[in-house]
Formats: structure tokens, C-alpha cells, sequence
């Protein structure tokens, strides 16, 4: 049994702020989104470039702070024995390099692809010859590029 | 003498760290079910860590991925567009029924069953909503726009440039002319009019594709486009379908969540009725069913975080 480490007072007055903290916090998200979409001051936009970049962190870290609210606050994580309370958070670790490595292998299918149609049209347009028989026809094995180059 | 009392305390900490560890009781100071609970909590966030990262590296993979602010900016009983409002409505359905949740679990440590059903009604009628508000979404995505988990009908436009007009068979319209100096023809295309201007359309800018039947299936037009600028500029092409990975994420990403909304409704429903009539009073351990539940349901609240960060606000 959780000890009661507040009063019922304290309590309540615990979910009341959580839930303006809360409240307060989707609607600055929501707010940062459509400016930052171009809905609320005609001309003004973040969608590309560093602008870009800063309204995604800022929205990242927004909501990486609702979670800790409601898992320290709401889920009484923070009034857990410390030992417990690290069993859970902390093997949620290993997701920061989960993050890193597939977005990083994600965009790498991106350039990929766009270096394949490059060379796809340029072969198109070069009219280049065609690839020698018993060579490796497929343009994605490494090598097989300067066929279309040369 | 302040020296040894801290010393004193130190000693009193470390045997009582020891003790912990002895046996006998619950080292960690929560009860087995709880325990149990907050580990499948964290296998679940994995899964959905697992789905979510799968659609963000997919969505780095396409050049171009539909806009959240265009796709979703419909509202019940609304004919105007009103981008992400009512993704923030439900988001704030769920607040309030976790809100109203930690309220029961209060309630249910002062041993108040009345309080305890109270707060869960009003828990359980914000999950209602909130799958109510999916149900109304997903309709009008499936529906009226024609997204399926193969279609995505929402793109977004490669360069500046204008509509073409078409004739009856679908077919774009050109002008022809002749060069009188060398003789060579060229055809350009005719601009598609409305209101008396020419319907333009900006690099970036966001499309949907509008559905009509034909022989008893949903097929999407395709209007040709001239492009202007970039390296489209000169060529006349279809407009083509976004990116199909995006429908089937959607729906099942936040499909996914919203049976975790229903399976949670389902359990709040029959614990709020064992508490009203008095199987955990019988307990006489805090209404800990109570607690364990509000646990789940702040952890839908918790994953509806990232769903909205990823599909409603980037």
C-alpha cells in the first residue's frame, strides 16, 4: 500500500493544478502549431529550414514534459521507491538510440531513392548504352553506377 | 554531537536498506499486481515506441508526406475548415478523464465508495467520448476523403504552376500553335478557370484527390497540372496519390490506441461496479483494483501525447 505522503487537501489541490498545467500546455502546443503552419499571422511560417527545426524540439520537449507530469504526478512515479521507479524508466533509455538509428536509416532510403531516379533520368535523356550482359543489372549493387556515367 | 547523530542516522538508513532486502516484504513497497502493472506498462510503451518510430522513419523516407493541419480539419456539425481543433477536443477528453481518474484513486485510499464511482463515471463517460470522436474522424477520413490503409488521397504539389483543363474523357486540353519562323508546333496546355482566374497552385502547398464512382468502386481523379518552376517546370503530369504508407499508419497506429481506450472503458466498467457494491471495501487495502486501473488509463493518456505529437502537430 502507497503511504500518503499528502494531505487530501494537497490532493486535490494537486489535480487541480495538474490539470491546468496540462491544459495550458496542449493549447501553447496547438497555438505554436497553426502559427507555425501559417494559420494565425498571414506570411509568417516555419515549415522549412531552422525555423522548422526549432518548432520540432519545442514541441518534442512540450510533450516530453506532459509525460513526465503524468507518470511522476498523475501515476505517483514520483512518490514510488526509488530502486522501483528506476526498473521502469529507465530501460525506456534504450529508445533514445531506437530514435536515432531508424530516422538516421530512414532518410538513407530517401537519398537512395532519389540518387536512383537521378540516375534513372539521366539515362533516360543520355540515351546511354545499355548495360553489358553479365554484368549485374541492378542499378541498387554497388559499382553498377558509372555504366550510366560514362 | 550534530557529527554522530548523522552518523547514527546513516547506520539507522543503511539497516534499514538492508532489512528491506531481508525478506518478508516487498523491498520496492507496492504490492505485486501493482508491480506487475508497471511492467506492463513498459512493455506496452515499447510496442508503441516500436510503431511510432516506424512511421516517423517511413515518413523521413518520402519526399513529401501529407500535411496534419490540411488532413485533419474537420469538425463535427462544422462546414468550414478548422485545422487540428478537433484533435485538441478529444486530446483535452482524455486529460480531463485522467484528471477525474486520479481523483477516484484519491477517493478509493480514503476508503469512499461513493466518491470512488463517482469519479469513474466521469472517467468512463471522457473514454466514451473520446472513441466517439475517433469513430467520427475515421468516418470522415474513410468516407468523405476515400483513405484506406492502400490509399492516401492527400499529396502535395512539386513545383508552382496552373490546372489544366479537361475535356469529357478526362483528357487534358492544349492549345496548339505554329511557329511561323521554323515552322514547329507546339502545344501548351489550356488553363483550368474558376471564378474568371486561373486556378494557380504553389510548390509545397497541400491536395486532396476527390473520389467518384465507377462500377461500383470509389476511384480517385487525377487533374493534370502545368508546373512553372523547379526542375517540373514545362511538363504536364497527373497529380499523383501521397505517400500509401500514410493511411495504413494512421489507422492502425491510432487504431491500436483506441482499443486500448475501449479495453480500458471495458475494465473501468466493471471495476467501478465491484466498487459499488463493496468488493474492495471487503479488501480493506485502499481500493487498490482502483489504483491499478488508473495506472492503465494514464498510460493511454500517455501514449495519446506522442500520437498527437507525431500525427497532429509536426
Amino acid at each position: 500500500m502507497a503511504e500518503q505522503h499528502q494531505t487530501y487537501e494537497e490532493q486535490k489541490t494537486m489535480v487541480f493544478n495538474g490539470l491546468i498545467r496540462l491544459g495550458i500546455i496542449t493549447i501553447i502546443e496547438v497555438l505554436i502549431a497553426l502559427l507555425a503552419k501559417g494559420h494565425l499571422i498571414p506570411g509568417v511560417e516555419f515549415k522549412h529550414g531552422f525555423g522548422h527545426y526549432v518548432y520540432m524540439i519545442l514541441m518534442a520537449g512540450f510533450s516530453l514534459y506532459k509525460a513526465y507530469f503524468i507518470i511522476y504526478f498523475f501515476m505517483h512515479m514520483a512518490y514510488e521507491v526509488r530502486g522501483m521507479a528506476m526498473t521502469v524508466l529507465m530501460p525506456t533509455l534504450l529508445l533514445v538510440w531506437a530514435i536515432i538509428a531508424f530516422f538516421q536509416e530512414g532518410n538513407y532510403w530517401r537519398t537512395s531513392r532519389e540518387h536512383i531516379q537521378l540516375k534513372n533520368e539521366q539515362g533516360r535523356e543520355e540515351n546511354v548504352l545499355p548495360v553489358p550482359a553479365g554484368k549485374p543489372q541492378g542499378y541498387m549493387l554497388p559499382g553498377t553506377f558509372g555504366h550510366y556515367n560514362s | 554531537m550534530a557529527e554522530t547523530s548523522v552518523a547514527h542516522h546513516d547506520v539507522d538508513e543503511q539497516d534499514e536498506n538492508q532489512e528491506m532486502w531481508d525478506g518478508g516484504k516487498s523491498p520496492f513497497r507496492a504490492s505485486y499486481g501493482k508491480l506487475m502493472m508497471w511492467y506492463f506498462l513498459l512493455s506496452d510503451a515499447f510496442t508503441f515506441a516500436g510503431f511510432l518510430i516506424a512511421y516517423g522513419s517511413l515518413r523521413f523516407s518520402m519526399p513529401t508526406w501529407p500535411e496534419p493541419d490540411f488532413v485533419f480539419r474537420s469538425f463535427p456539425f462544422v462546414h468550414a475548415h478548422w485545422p487540428l481543433i478537433f484533435v485538441t477536443f478529444m486530446t483535452f477528453v482524455l486529460i480531463f478523464s485522467s484528471v477525474t481518474m486520479v481523483r477516484a484513486v484519491q477517493e478509493g485510499h480514503r476508503e469512499n465508495s461513493r466518491g470512488v464511482v463517482f469519479w469513474m463515471l466521469l472517467t468512463i463517460l471522457g473514454g466514451a467520448t473520446f472513441l466517439g470522436s475517433q469513430a467520427y474522424e475515421w468516418t470522415v477520413l474513410i468516407k468523405e476523403e476515400n483513405v484506406s490503409i492502400t490509399r492516401n488521397p492527400f499529396g502535395r504539389y512539386l513545383g508552382d504552376g496552373y490546372l489544366v483543363k479537361m475535356d469529357e474523357a478526362g483528357k487534358p486540353m492544349f492549345t496548339e500553335s505554329v511557329d511561323p519562323a521554323t515552322g514547329r508546333q507546339t502545344l501548351t496546355p489550356q488553363p483550368l478557370m474558376e471564378n474568371g482566374e486561373i486556378v494557380q497552385v504553389k510548390e509545397g502547398g497541400s491536395y486532396i484527390l476527390h473520389g467518384h464512382e465507377h462500377n461500383g468502386q470509389v476511384e480517385l481523379q487525377r487533374p493534370y497540372i502545368h508546373y512553372t518552376t523547379t526542375e517540373k517546370a514545362g511538363k504536364t503530369e497527373q497529380l499523383a496519390e501521397g505517400p500509401k504508407a500514410f493511411g495504413a499508419l494512421f489507422f492502425f497506429i491510432t487504431g491500436f490506441h483506441g482499443f486500448h481506450v475501449f479495453s480500458g472503458v471495458l475494465f473501468l466498467t466493471i471495476i467501478m461496479i465491484n466498487a459499488g457494491s463493496g468488493v474492495y471495501a471487503a479488501r480493506r487495502n485502499g481500493y487498490e483494483m482502483v489504483e491499478k486501473i488508473g495506472l492503465y488509463w494514464h498510460f493511454v493518456d500517455l501514449v495519446w501525447v506522442f500520437v498527437f505529437l507525431v500525427f497532429y502537430l509536426l
